[in-house]
């Protein structure tokens, strides 16, 4: 082998035999922004054309890269333009219509998610983003593969809090309308602050107005692959550990990078980012909670977990921002407690909880994810928990979300099952003392200042 | 274009003729080929050019691995541009 080294072309094949690397997901952005219409139905025929028309070689060309590398591209979906800004045209008091048609056009794509169902409503809410916040319930429930969001807040508006309280009620209406599957439709749904335009990553991804007609944005994953490489590290400084940390992230952003321009030129459509992420599977050996247990904490959740996951995340975008030419989307370790082995084992021994999951969310991507909550915790709490999340994400100036399935008819000690990448949610405990009082204010909560840093 | 085929698995006799045996016949021309034994455990990486080959990528692929599971190996064909990605700049 003149270039690479038989070392090299094993480590290549170990890494994805044994440490489950693979491609998280090939999302394709699709701006639906033409496709605006007076007639609802008739903006749900534009929708299900222009999306089965953009993407309708997404799957097969993917399935083509993956064969040809070797190397599994584990999710296909696409993400659209926020569904208030095409709706707003249509003379309706319900976007269920638009719904249903991206859930047609994505199941005859072959895709296993379409994002977009979402309003941007940080600094206030049209008539159509309350038309959109207030068809979610129905629209998740009456779908499969149809992911909502709703962006409440951001650094330089503040967090808009009528939205925040609203989001509370969405989510409990949400649970409540598919209760016979657990609550199932709450994990399509995503409450952020500073969301993104370009996040390949579902439940919270759509096409921001700042994009191209339509983009490729590659997610890759490899927490299997950290976990491994830091194997040999036992007893060693942390810096050595976030060196390695950064080496590995290197190599499985690289893969990420061919990937994502592949597909680029394959289909015609351009590059947009590779996201930097951890993204666990409940698989064992996927963990992002094992990798900080191996840094040298008995459980994920307790003291100096925070401290491990700033190092963790850290090294990953260090290593993973060389190997890429574009950069973007959420970046960072993700800590979806379902959906992470060892996250729901540290939850069900009762050492991770909601007050340590929200700490963890200040030095890491995304937020409060995949967790379930008693299906009878309060609107007004649930509504809380997104203020706080928000808060974080505003005063840090990163993106920061909310995804709680409060489990119709269950209570702490039960546990939900979702199955496949979604998993399985012991259900957490919430602090029983009210915010209603708080919630019911509404208004907003204004953007913070920008220096005076501590 | 250019692809990397590795075989793993325990040592027999003749995985290397099969391999070839079966490349060959699909026009598929071998270039480089490294092997070791190590404590019975058999590791073959061939550097192979496909521009002739007969078959689709894919079925190409599914063929090895069919080959190499009746035989209790792990047999797989990549493009060299991942190994290429991952470990050069």
């Amino acid at each position: 082998m003149a270039m690479i080294n038989s070392g090299e072309i094993l480590q290549t094949i170990r890494m994805i035999d044994q440490q489950h690397l693979d491609i998280r997901t090939v999302t394709m952005g699709i701006s639906l922004l033409d496709c605006a219409d007076a007639d609802v139905q008739r903006c749900a025929e534009k929708i299900y054309d222009k999306i089965t028309r953009s993407a309708r070689d997404l799957v097969r060309t993917a399935e083509e890269i993956e064969s040809e590398l070797g190397i599994p591209i584990v999710n296909k979906r696409i993400s659209v333009t926020p569904i208030a800004l095409v709706g707003a045209a249509c003379r309706s008091d319900s976007y269920v219509p638009l719904a249903r048609a991206m859930d047609r056009a994505a199941a005859d794509c072959g895709v296993n998610f379409i994002g977009g169902f979402s309003a941007l409503v940080h600094k206030g809410a049209t008539a159509a983003d309350l038309t959109l916040i207030r068809s979610i319930p129905e629209a998740l429930a009456e779908t499969e593969l149809v992911c909502a969001s709703v962006n409440v807040g951001s650094t330089k508006s503040g967090i808009n809090m009528d939205a925040v309280a609203e989001m509370g009620r969405v989510i409990r209406q949400t649970a409540a309308l598919t209760a016979d599957r657990g609550g199932f439709g709450c994990a399509k749904l995503v409450v952020f602050c500073n969301a993104v335009e370009d996040n390949p990553f579902m439940a919270g991804a759509f096409h921001g107005v700042g994009e191209p007609e339509r983009a490729i944005n590659v997610g890759v994953s490899g927490p299997g692959v950290v976990y491994h490489a830091l194997q040999d590290m036992q007893g060693q400084p942390l810096d050595a550990v976030a060196e390695t940390v950064k080496k590995t992230a290197f190599h499985i952003t690289r893969v990420g990078q061919l990937v994502a321009q592949e597909a680029s030129r394959r289909l015609g459509v351009p590059f947009g980012i590779v996201d930097l992420s951890l993204a666990p599977t409940p698989a064992v050996g996927d963990s992002v909670a094992r990798i900080l247990e191996r840094m040298g904490l008995s459980t994920c959740g307790g003291h100096g977990t925070t401290a491990a996951l700033a190092l963790l995340n850290d090294a990953v975008k260090k290593g993973g921002v060389m190997a890429s030419s574009s950069v973007g989307g959420l970046s960072g370790a993700f800590i979806p407690v379902s959906e992470d082995e060892g996250m729901i084992a540290a939850a069900r021994k009762g050492v991770l909880r909601l007050d340590k999951l929200e700490a963890m969310t200040c030095v890491c991507s995304v937020g409060l994810d995949m967790i379930a909550i008693p299906g009878d915790t309060p609107a007004s709490t649930i509504s809380a928990i997104i203020a706080d999340e928000a808060a974080i994400g505003m005063v840090n100036a990163k993106t920061t979300a909310v995804r709680l399935i409060p489990a119709p008819g269950m209570q702490v000690g039960d546990t939900v099952e979702f199955g496949g990448l979604l998993g399985t949610a012991p259900v957490m405990p919430v602090h029983a003392e009210s915010a209603e009082a708080f919630i019911a204010r509404g208004g907003r909560i204004p953007a913070p200042m920008q220096s005076l840093k501590n | 274009m250019r692809a990397i085929v590795t075989v793993i698995g325990k040592d027999a006799v003749g995985i290397i003729a099969g391999v070839c045996g079966l490349l060959a016949g699909q026009q598929v021309n071998i270039l480089d080929i490294s092997q070791t034994v190590m404590q019975e455990y058999f590791t073959m990486i061939m550097l192979v050019d496909t521009a002739r080959c007969s078959l689709p990528f894919g079925e190409l692929a599914d063929e090895l691995r069919a080959w190499g599971e009746s035989r209790g190996l792990s047999v797989r064909i990549q493009h060299e541009d991942i190994f290429n990605a991952m470990h050069r700049i």
